[in-house]
């Protein structure tokens, strides 16, 4: 999943930066969250995460198709990264303009979910292909991947190859995380750690904290710091390195398997209460678990569809690193642990 | 009769305004604290004590560092009145001042980071690279190249307050460099340095963008950056508040420890030291530190440059975003440059107006300027967002407050600049303009604006450096909708978008850097 | 009997710093009077009380009869040069005399002409267009007085105008002051520290000594009727002439 930010399709459009006298004009017009074209056909409001509506993302992609096929205009709202969303659906509260929240996982969902502001999914739209199955009554799938220590082979010539080698390993290779307060793949980290130590999770990390070369708070800032030679590991997912072999056309930047088995992360979509008076909601959440939406995450969002696509998967899909174990905690474990995990890890990186 | 010469009613309402600020942002923390405060008990624990002693390691390293290798360097400036490029050197002094504190964090990451131009030099020239620019380290590095030229810079003023005779003097007894310092500059030097300290110190104690950026994780993390977090990550307004308070009270009790330090002198670059002969390998030592401090403060300057002309401009510029974030920058800066400098003119025409039978009121217009210098941008930034942001559309809200608390911040820096030349007009012609009945309008358009307008726009210019250069308050307001340059730049800083934020970084830094060589010379070109 | 041009009725005036002065003294059209006394002796004061930068505590100032003791300094008949910054650096000497007319330099053909004579009766009428900058100290000056000229108030306060301008120029301009007063039947106060100086330009001087009058008379009895204060200021100055 490469999340970059990008530009947002509603930019406004400016003709002439000279014209000094316009600002005020232009402020107005820049600040007013309706300036973008209502048509007569109605207008969707969907809050998703910051690389979903990059150039080379997703977003763009599927606005095209999703208009096409409504005739209406989808309004794609990057907040972030996706633990950032979850915060500014809690602070915006019932006043939150958001009719569909998209990119959320499947560790926040039991969290999402106790806000109050979504809705059960229209019937119908379980069938997915995620490992293990996935199904929610409020929250559906729409890609999965697992978490994976990205490295550069060019700088590592011995990849870790399990968690407990990457936690004990040289200090000098460094590796760039993200934080769990904002960004799901931090999350995602914090959870395996836990899942793997368990009570020792806090001493995992102390050590762990000497390799890290910093902390970013969203993945892209990560995973930029490997491709820019900055930091020779990354955490990212198993499914990073096909983006490098497809859109690049090189293997240097592999995917380590860990003895442990890997975390699993399921990005997923929920109707808000507010969206339930808009047909336009449901219809994008079918639309969403359709082949339209689905043929265009592989390769855009560089993750595992979780519905099905017109055709297979390229061959690089399949030599991708296949995790010995899948990972997970349940929803209501990390919902009811997250802020005392979170305090946990502060305490061990902040030593 | 106070009033006659001026009115003392846009000085209260200056007064009025800023405590409309201040107060809404204290109001706002006090009632989310209030409010559900579990949050803020539970923050009261190790790691809020580790915060807090991070916080002042930091900016107490920061202080020792910047004014310890500025004292050398100042008097290494003093003794040396006329180098080819002495000028020129302290005028480039001037401007880590203007520039805004994310770009300087990218030229420190360009410069030192483990891909950086230093670490290729080291390798070239066979040394190790065990470099790391995260952590103390880069939040050292940063606040030393915005501070020691600053220092540097009251430094030499107040060595310039030396009196020439009293060099004369040590020339006619035979002193030599040590007894000079000792007798002649350190005395200067001494009354200065504590107000320095506490203004370096002040500034590293709440500054914002550069733990935020440099910190490299909650190990290296500062109450201002806790502040942030609480809001942006956590959502907890308790802790937020809990953590504003002790932030208050930190700024507070340092301000008291220092005293009331005078920085306020002007910092000409002008040498009064007479020139006299100097042993070679003084001349030399001092050579030496001049060129090593000119280069550590115009290699990040360097390195903006060289990043942000890799990046693609024309494509970056042509961006709608891009443009989009230019004018909200500069609407949001010309705004709050006015909203500044109105409220320095008010001020300072209060003040004079009140000094001569209301020394008490004079004094109080004349320290609140300062005193919001030392209120915690973050403590603006987050009350106001917690009294606001279920009651009003934030997006909205966000362009308005952005403009005030910046009019807030940049004002001390305005009235800084418009009081001296208000107060010497006033002393000059408030009896003439009296006597001959040059009032109102008429004295506005023959006598103040005349007078003032160098003062007045090179104020303008400086404030509106200061505010497009903002994050701190911007990041807690900013969304799709209200993107400013340093927002825009932020969001895009990590992504695979370095080379976008590196060209947005150039774009940032010239903007501010012309602003500021324009008020640098307008004041300069101040009629007498 | 004729009104004074000036009076100064019982006047109080005291300031925070415990300085108090108590006077009472009268000027008639065409008169020219010396004001001579210590520094801090109230000098300054009585010439601002005049002008109208300072309020009285108690008393009465009254110009040709009128009360004008609340009035704001511009609407008094009364012209005034101080030491310094007489004028505007930022405006011409035309500019600067033309103020003197319409505070807002509005100014129609004829009051155009006015300024040009005024510059004209104090030999600058060649500067007209130079900045104070461009001018001599005494120049800049000669602008003031062009200045009071157009104003044509029947008072006149100098401030020790010419002090810097050392002994000749300053008896030069004093002179010229004087002769364009007789001309215009205009009541001069001069405050000067300098006795040859109150001795040229004035008949009649008067003496302060701690916000005090202690001498109203004609100058060549100062220094045998002055009493100590009088002869402490003076110390061995010059004796006035034998006359």
């Amino acid at each position: 999943m490469h999340r970059c930010q990008g530009a947002v399709p509603s930019d406004i459009e400016m003709k002439d930066v000279r014209m000094r006298w316009l600002l005020p004009v232009f402020l107005i017009a820049s600040v007013c969250p309706v300036a973008s074209p209502v048509w007569a056909a109605g207008k969707l409001t969907v809050y998703t995460y910051e690389s979903f509506v990059a150039e080379w993302g997703p977003g763009p992609k599927v606005k095209k198709a999703f208009e096409a096929q409504c005739g209406c205009d989808l309004e794609l709202i990057a907040v972030g990264d996706a633990v950032a969303m979850l915060t500014r659906l809690k602070i915006e509260g019932q006043s939150s303009p958001a009719e569909i929240v998209l990119g959320l996982d499947n560790n926040l969902v039991a969290e999402a979910k106790a806000t109050g502001l979504f809705v059960p999914h229209p019937t119908g739209l379980s069938a997915n292909t995620v490992p293990g199955g996935f199904s929610d009554e409020v929250f559906v799938p729409f890609d999965y991947g697992h978490f994976a220590v990205v490295y550069d082979s060019q700088v590592v010539k011995t990849p870790p190859t399990s968690l407990d080698e990457l936690v004990n390993g040289d200090p000098e290779m460094k590796i760039a995380i993200q934080d769990p307060r904002t960004s799901t793949p931090g999350l995602g980290l914090l959870l395996w750690m836990k899942s793997v130590y368990g009570d020792k999770a806090g001493d995992a990390w102390s050590k762990l904290k000497g390799r890290v070369l910093t902390v970013s708070p969203d993945w892209s800032g990560a995973y930029a710091l490997l491709t820019k030679g900055e930091a020779p590991m990354a955490f990212s997912y198993v499914t990073s390195p096909a983006y490098h072999r497809i859109a690049e056309g090189n293997d240097r930047y592999r995917a380590a398997a860990f003895s442990e088995g890997h975390y699993l992360q399921v990005e997923v979509a929920g109707m808000t209460n507010k969206g339930v008076a808009n047909p336009l909601a449901g219809q994008f959440m079918e639309f969403m678990t359709s082949p339209a939406f689905q043929d265009i995450i592989p390769e855009t969002n560089w993750m595992f569809p979780a519905g099905k696509t017109t055709s297979p998967l390229s061959q690089v899909w399949d030599e991708l690193v296949k995790p010995a174990k899948t990972l997970v905690i349940a929803a209501g474990d990390v919902a009811a642990n997250r802020k005392t995990w979170i305090d946990e890890w502060l305490t061990a990186m902040g030593r | 009769m106070a009033n006659r010469h001026g009115s003392l009613n846009p000085g209260f309402a200056a007064l009025g305004l800023l405590a409309l600020v201040v107060g809404g942002a204290i109001a706002g923390l006090l009632i989310a604290a209030v409010g559900d405060p579990s949050g803020a008990a539970e923050a009261i624990n190790g790691r809020l004590a580790s915060v807090v002693s991070f916080t002042l390691l930091q900016s107490g390293l920061s202080t020792i560092l910047s004014v310890g290798m500025a004292l050398p360097l100042a008097i290494a400036f003093n003794r040396h009145g006329e180098f080819p490029g002495r000028v020129l050197l302290l005028r480039l002094f001037a401007l880590p001042m203007a520039l805004p504190a994310i770009v300087v964090a990218l030229a420190i990451l360009a410069l030192f980071g483990r891909n950086g131009l230093l670490v290729n030099v080291m390798q070239w020239a066979g040394m190790g690279t065990s470099l790391n620019v995260y952590g103390l380290s880069g939040i050292l590095l940063a606040h030393v190249f915005f501070n020691l030229p600053l220092a540097v810079r009251l430094l030499l003023a107040a060595l310039a307050t030396a009196p020439a005779n009293h060099y004369r003097l040590a020339s006619q007894f035979g002193m030599n460099e040590r007894a000079i310092f000792r007798f002649v500059e350190w005395p200067v030097l001494a009354v200065t340095l504590p107000g320095v300290c506490l203004l370096v110190g002040t500034l590293c104690l709440t500054s914002f963008t550069i733990v935020l950026l440099l910190g490299g994780g909650p190990a290296a993390t500062t109450l201002e950056v806790e502040i942030y977090q609480a809001l942006r990550y956590d959502f907890d307004p308790a802790r937020a508040a809990l953590l504003v308070a002790i932030q208050l009270a930190l700024v507070t009790v340092i301000g008291m420890i220092a005293g009331r330090g005078d920085v306020t002198g002007d910092t000409s670059v002008q040498a009064h030291r007479p020139a006299r002969w100097m042993p070679p390998w003084l001349r030399l030592a001092d050579f030496a530190i001049i060129a090593v401090a000119s280069l550590f403060v115009l290699s990040p300057l360097v390195a903006i440059l060289a990043a942000g002309l890799q990046a693609d401009l024309v494509r970056l510029f042509g961006e709608a975003s891009t443009r989009r974030a230019f004018v909200t920058s500069m609407f949001v800066g010309t705004c709050a440059a006015f909203l500044a400098v109105s409220m320095a003119l008010a001020l300072a025409c209060a003040r004079k107006s009140a000094s001569k039978n209301a020394i008490r009121l004079a004094a109080i217009f004349d320290r609140v300027p300062y005193m919001v210098l030392a209120f915690p941008v973050s403590a603006l930034g987050a009350g106001w967002f917690l009294l606001v942001y279920r009651m009003v559309d934030l997006d909205l809200f966000a362009v308005l407050l952005v403009i005030l608390v910046n009019a807030v911040m940049a004002l001390p820096f305005a009235y800084r600049f418009i009081r001296p030349v208000h107060d010497d007009a006033r002393e000059r012609h408030d009896r003439l303009c009296a006597s001959l009945g040059i009032g109102g309008w008429n004295r506005w358009r023959l006598v103040d604006w005349p007078l003032q307008k160098a003062a007045i726009f090179s104020a303008l210019a400086f404030a509106c450096a200061l505010s497009l250069g903002d994050l701190g308050v911007i990041i807690l307001f900013g969304s799709d909708h209200v993107q400013t340059l340093p927002w825009l730049l932020f969001t895009r800083m990590g992504a695979y978008r370095t080379a976008d934020a590196q060209g947005l970084a150039l774009l940032l830094a010239l903007l501010c850097l012309a602003l500021m060589m324009l008020a640098d010379r307008l004041a300069v070109d101040r009629p007498k | 009997m004729k009104l004074p041009a000036l009076e100064l009725r019982n006047i109080s005036f005291s300031r925070p710093t415990g300085f108090r002065l108590k006077i009472d003294f009268t000027v008639f059209p065409g008169e020219r009077v010396a004001l001579m006394g210590a520094s801090g002796s109230g000098k300054s004061t009585v010439t601002d009380l005049i002008a109208g930068f300072e309020q009285p505590d108690t008393g009465e100032i009254l110009f040709s009869g009128r009360n004008m003791t609340a009035g704001v300094p511009s609407e008094r008949p009364v012209s005034m040069l101080f030491q310094s910054d007489n004028l505007f650096g930022h405006l011409d000497a035309f500019s600067n005399v033309a103020l003197g007319i319409s505070p807002s330099m509005r100014l129609s053909k004829a009051e155009k002409n006015t300024v040009e004579q005024a510059l004209e009766a104090v030999g600058l009428e060649e500067k007209g267009t130079r900045l104070p900058a461009a001018l001599s100290g005494g120049e800049r000056q000669r602008v003031a007085i062009a200045r009071t000229l157009v104003r044509s108030k029947p008072v006149l306060l100098l401030d020790e105008p010419f002090a810097s301008l050392g002994p000749a120029l300053s008896a030069e301009m004093l002179k010229q002051v004087a002769d364009l007063a007789i001309t215009a039947h205009t009541a001069v106060v001069l405050v000067t520290h300098n006795l040859q100086e109150a001795q040229d330009f004035a008949p009649r001087v008067i003496f302060l000594d701690s916000g005090k009058i202690i001498f109203d008379g004609p100058v060549a009895q100062l220094r045998t009727r002055g009493g100590d204060a009088v002869q402490r200021y003076l110390g061995n100055a010059i004796r006035p002439a034998a006359s």
